[in-house]
């Protein structure tokens, strides 16, 4: 994992005391409140229906236990005992008192963490793969690239004040486990002829105009990722639209000129700045990598699980996955148990969690985009007494990938900006479907509260989004979105059901689904085989 | 030069500037201006303006007066930078609704002279200016990123 030294450690210490400021002045009435807005957006610090709302960051989603066990803390001591995993791999506190947030802050800083850039026109958090330096798949493990990107675009001096936010992600297998083509830049590392390089996409993103990032650039190496990025960075920061905020996103940059105008802009910057010595040396991508090494595993780990207990082996069977070191596993904690609320976790499990990495999984763990938690480093031997600790934390819930691990926004219980609640609709669908979930297969069901898309909705193999009807709640049904490497956005159903009607909907689809689906298709292959009609036909008969 | 000197200028406004030479005092002409009578040495770029189209003729100007019409707006911190990175080694001033948070990160892009609507406040300019020890980038002023830091 990655150690700051002496240089990061000053700028996040400096980040606390710049906030401390800030806060000073907006409570002595220096600051108006808009004029305060966009600096404690920059920090994460949001107003909602009830109070303040704190996003720390979790760069490109990876923790060790000491860092995990001060979210704890931090639930305990400043909210209500509890914290909500983000889609973006971070956490929101959602009961903050602005008076606390330097002190908050100031606590995450003695264990390496911080909420710098994450919210506001800015580049966001840094995501990238959870199974990252665990996976079979994998070219390379894509974090030291992202704690590269996180250096270079703290404070970057350019791009606070941009359009609109902007968030990137790494990858490095074929298998896309964190939407990289549903961020305004997405960023594939690849080899070639024994370089490693990456594939640059850019322009994705959901909202309310959702699209998929296009291919800008075929490969570029890591002496030139900064000023490549850079030069992408400014086409967007001087043309990028600042007239209306619907269409201030990068995307809709790219959908007016198109790709290849943008491209070739895009290449006049960079051919303009690439000699300048934006890059860092190689030196400084080798010195992060060297400590991303990863752990020492035992060469003589066994491989063979004990399957008798058979709750066990459910889970053994959904919710763990191939690790590249034989002997071990990884380990999806979900933090989905029916009639929850998806990606929230008490400050008792945040303590449970930390404990278990520390004592079995080399002190890693990891926050996923479907707002679960990894343990990426387990021995097969220590699975059992992990998933007992689990179960008796309320954490071994079996269904990571299924219909009930849903991906869900705050909604109305909490967001000024919601038509809709999502928790309560997926605590209603969890209850429905707990007893087929396992019948039915990998279904990633995802719900936004309203059009922003904060749920994902697009990118579900069903997905909900919460419209306002006159008034009342309503919920269009969407099928045939993907998030993964086979992308694509889901299509609206037809008209829209109130609470109880889209759960009904919902379970005609996946009926229709069962009687439909060939050898072991997945929902989303049946659909994409049969398309919308014949759901359509369940649907509204 | 680390802390500003503040000036009056004889249209009224109050300017901090970052750098000792004079004030210089002919009225800044919009770029259009600009570019049909080539002998004008001040240029006011609103927002929108291409700074590249000044790159030609940077030899003549003195100053580049950049607006800020909402501090929202952040185009004007890359027309700085392009500015600065053609070798502009004239006045770059930040003019409109530029405020204090914001000038650490303008004086980084290579402006060297503000010209905020509201007044700022002259002590928490100074500590926001000495805060950060380094910064993690390259960027149009002199000061050294980490990685330089780090590794020579
Ligand atoms: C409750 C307070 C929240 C507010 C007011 C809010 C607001 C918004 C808005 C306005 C957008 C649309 C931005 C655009 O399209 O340009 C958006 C997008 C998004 N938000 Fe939120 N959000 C909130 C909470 C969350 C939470 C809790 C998560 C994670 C679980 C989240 C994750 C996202 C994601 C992933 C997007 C889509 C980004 C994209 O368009 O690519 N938001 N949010
Ligand atoms: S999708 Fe809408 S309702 Fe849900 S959190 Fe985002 S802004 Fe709020």
């Amino acid at each position: 994992m990655y150690r700051y030294d002496e240089y990061d450690q000053s700028i996040v210490d400096a980040r606390v005391e710049e906030f401390r400021d800030q806060v000073e002045r907006r409570l002595s009435g220096a600051l108006t409140e808009d004029q305060f807005k966009p600096l404690r957006l920059m920090n994460g610090l949001y107003l909602q229906l009830h109070a303040y709302m704190l996003r720390v960051a979790v760069p490109y989603g990876t923790l060790d236990s000491r860092q995990m066990r001060m979210l704890g803390h931090i639930a305990r001591k400043y909210d209500r005992g509890y914290g909500h995993f983000t889609t973006r791999q971070n956490i929101q506190y959602n009961w903050i008192k602005l008076a606390d947030a330097p002190d908050i802050l100031a606590e995450l800083a003695t264990v390496q963490m911080h909420a710098i850039q994450t919210s506001g026109n800015c580049i966001r958090n840094i995501s990238s793969d959870q199974f990252a330096g665990a996976a079979a798949d994998e070219v390379a493990d894509p974090r030291p690239w992202a704690e590269l990107l996180r250096q270079w675009s703290t404070f970057h001096p350019e791009f606070t004040y941009l359009p609109r936010k902007f968030k990137i992600a790494v990858i490095a297998a074929d298998e896309d486990r964190a939407a990289m083509r549903l961020h305004d830049i997405g960023i594939q590392l690849l080899e070639r002829d024994g370089v490693l390089g990456a594939k640059i996409f850019v322009g994705g993103g959901m909202g309310r105009t959702p699209m998929i990032a296009h291919e800008v650039k075929d490969f570029i190496t890591a002496d030139h990722l900064m000023s490549y990025l850079e030069a992408c960075l400014r086409v967007y920061n001087r043309y990028g639209r600042r007239d209306n905020i619907y269409k201030a996103r990068i995307k809709i940059l790219l959908h007016e000129i198109g790709v290849d105008a943008y491209r070739d802009q895009v290449e006049a910057e960079f051919a303009a700045i690439r000699d300048l010595g934006i890059d860092p040396p190689l030196a400084e991508l080798a010195r992060i990598t060297a400590m991303f090494a990863g752990p020492d595993f035992a060469s003589d780990a066994p491989d063979s699980v004990d399957r008798s207990d058979p709750d066990f082996a459910v889970w053994l069977d959904q919710n763990v996955a191939a690790h590249k070191q034989p002997g071990h596993a990884i380990v999806t904690i979900s933090l989905k148990p029916i009639g929850g609320i998806p990606g929230d976790a008490s400050a008792d499990q945040i303590d449970l969690m930390a404990d278990l990495a520390e004592r079995y999984g080399h002190d890693e763990l990891r926050v996923t985009h479907a707002q679960n938690i990894v343990l990426p480093h387990v021995r097969k031997a220590d699975l059992y007494a992990i998933w007992t600790a689990l179960r008796d934390a309320r954490l071994a819930e079996a269904n990571l990938d299924l219909i009930s691990d849903i991906i869900a926004c705050p909604g109305l219980d909490y967001c000024s900006l919601a038509n809709a609640r999502s928790i309560p609709l997926a605590q209603k669908i969890g209850e429905r479907f707990a007893g087929r979930q396992r019948e039915l297969g990998e279904l990633k069901l995802k719900i936004s509260g309203c059009i922003n898309a904060c749920g994902h909705h697009h990118a579900g193999h069903i997905g909900i989004l919460g419209v306002d009807k006159k008034g009342t709640e309503n919920y269009q049904l969407l099928l045939g979105g993907s998030g993964a490497e086979d992308v694509s956005l889901g299509k609206i159903t037809g008209p829209g059901f109130d609470e109880d009607g889209v759960v009904d909907a919902i379970e005609r689809v996946t009926d229709r689904y069962v009687a439909l689906r060939e050898a072991d298709e997945r929902f989303l292959d049946t659909y994409r085989r049969v398309g919308m009609q014949p759901f359509k036909e369940a649907i509204y008969g | 030069m680390v802390d500003p000197i503040t000036v009056n200028t004889n249209a009224g406004e109050t300017l901090l500037r970052f750098r000792d030479d004079v004030v210089h005092d002919e009225p800044a002409v919009t770029l259009d201006a600009f570019l049909g009578q080539t002998n004008a040495t001040a240029v006011r770029l609103e927002a929108g303006d291409d700074a590249r189209e000044l790159l030609p003729h940077l030899g003549q100007i003195a100053l580049v007066e950049i607006s800020f019409p909402t501090f929202r707006d952040g185009r004007g911190y890359s027309a700085a930078r392009i500015l600065r990175e053609a070798g502009f080694e004239g006045e770059l001033r930040a003019a409109g609704d530029v405020l204090v948070d914001q000038i650490p990160h303008m004086r980084r892009c290579g402006f060297d002279s503000f010209a905020p609507e509201k007044p700022v406040d002259a002590a928490t300019l100074t500590k926001l200016l000495a805060l950060y020890p380094q910064p993690y980038q390259k960027a149009a002023d002199a000061r050294v990123p980490v990685w330089k830091l780090r590794h020579g």
